[in-house]
């Protein structure tokens, strides 16, 4: 049980790192490669968190009435991700602009055919 | 066959992962530097938000880097559905109870926006969360009102605006005491709006450029959609 509990977060943020992994290598259409992009991003953004945190941590930060730093979680790795959220959504919808233009050239969003077609 | 061998590749992968992590204990602090933070995030940055002064202050030049990889991938998505574009056909209204929703939400979804931004300094929140929350009042106005558009001009120049009081405000500090993103205004009381010196500045600037780049994006996708 201790396991579970100690390596929970670490299991559940490289889960879904392979998970989106498997998908971008194995999937043949483009728009589910890029789901498996937003999948890894999502692993990769939970295990940095789950780096940072603190056993019974609060957020860092400070209020009023409470001015004891002892009992807060990291707070490198949540500036770090904080900015990764936005940049992951930008580079997902540039992603998805690709994935537009590739379909109005060839007519189809399979991976294996547009590599057949060329150009 | 493909399908085999990518479990086979990715297994080895979680078999590296799993025991270089199980030396990695869970729940302990790990690194120095974030308990320093902790320690004299007030007294040096006058932010009562750590993560804020990590992200504007300590950071800064990390943040204005992410901000520009924000930029590129706006502009990027922009060059890319320029190509050939073509005429948006008539659009079908949406009902009048969509129409009045979205129009008395969409204010408060901005105000509510700005708040978060100004406060980054203070309570959970800041200028990224700020920018996104200001881009879904756009969505909600693309969803409901469908002839409506925000001018393509003054989303650039927000966003222009933006980046250009980050770069100013950091230039400012290397003419003032000699390095780039110093903190020259007084840091003032903490726990109060106007304290942390250029904390608030940069965020309500990167509050206003990530928000009219996540809109400039949603309004170049929506009128390729159509």
């Amino acid at each position: 049980m201790s396991f579970l509990e100690n390596y929970a977060f670490y299991i559940g943020a490289f889960g879904l790192i392979l998970i989106g992994l498997y998908i971008i290598l194995v999937k043949h259409n483009l728009i589910k490669v890029i789901i498996g992009l937003a999948i890894l991003d999502t692993g990769v953004n939970l295990f940095l968190i789950s780096i940072g945190y603190i056993t019974e941590g609060t957020a860092p930060i400070f209020s009023g009435s409470e001015t004891n730093g002892q009992q807060m979680v990291d707070p490198v790795p949540q500036a770090l991700v904080l900015t990764a959220i936005v940049i992951g959504v930008a580079v997902l919808a540039l992603a998805l602009s690709l994935a537009i233009r590739l379909y109005h050239h060839y007519g189809t969003l399979n991976l294996r055919e547009i590599r057949e077609q060329k150009w | 066959m493909r399908k085999i061998i990518t479990i086979l590749l990715l297994s080895i992968v979680a078999v590296g992962i799993s025991l270089s992590l199980a030396k990695i204990p869970f729940g302990q602090p790990k690194t120095k530097v974030g308990t320093r933070y902790i320690d004299k995030g007030i007294e040096e940055t006058g932010a009562v938000n750590i993560v804020t002064s990590v992200v504007v202050s300590y950071r800064g030049f990390d943040t204005l880097g992410e901000v520009t990889v924000l930029f590129i991938a706006a502009t990027g998505l922009g060059a890319v559905l320029r190509i050939a574009k073509t005429k948006a056909a008539a659009i079908e209204p949406a009902s009048f109870v969509l129409q009045t929703g979205c129009r008395v939400l969409f204010p408060l979804i901005l105000v509510f926006g700005s708040y978060i931004f100004i406060h980054g300094h203070l309570t959970p929140g800041g200028g990224f969360q700020g920018g996104a929350i200001i881009a879904s009042a756009f969505v909600l106005i693309y969803l409901g009102c469908r002839e409506k558009r925000i001018s393509e001009k003054m989303s650039t120049t927000l966003e222009s605006l933006g980046g250009v009081i980050f770069v100013v405000v950091g230039l400012i500090g290397l003419a003032v005491g000699g390095y780039f993103l110093l903190n020259f205004l007084p840091k003032g009381q903490p726990y109060l709006l106007l304290s942390a010196g250029i904390i608030p500045v940069i965020y309500i600037a990167i509050g206003f450029k990530v928000g009219s780049e996540l809109a400039g994006i949603i309004d170049n996708l929506i009128e390729e959609s159509q």
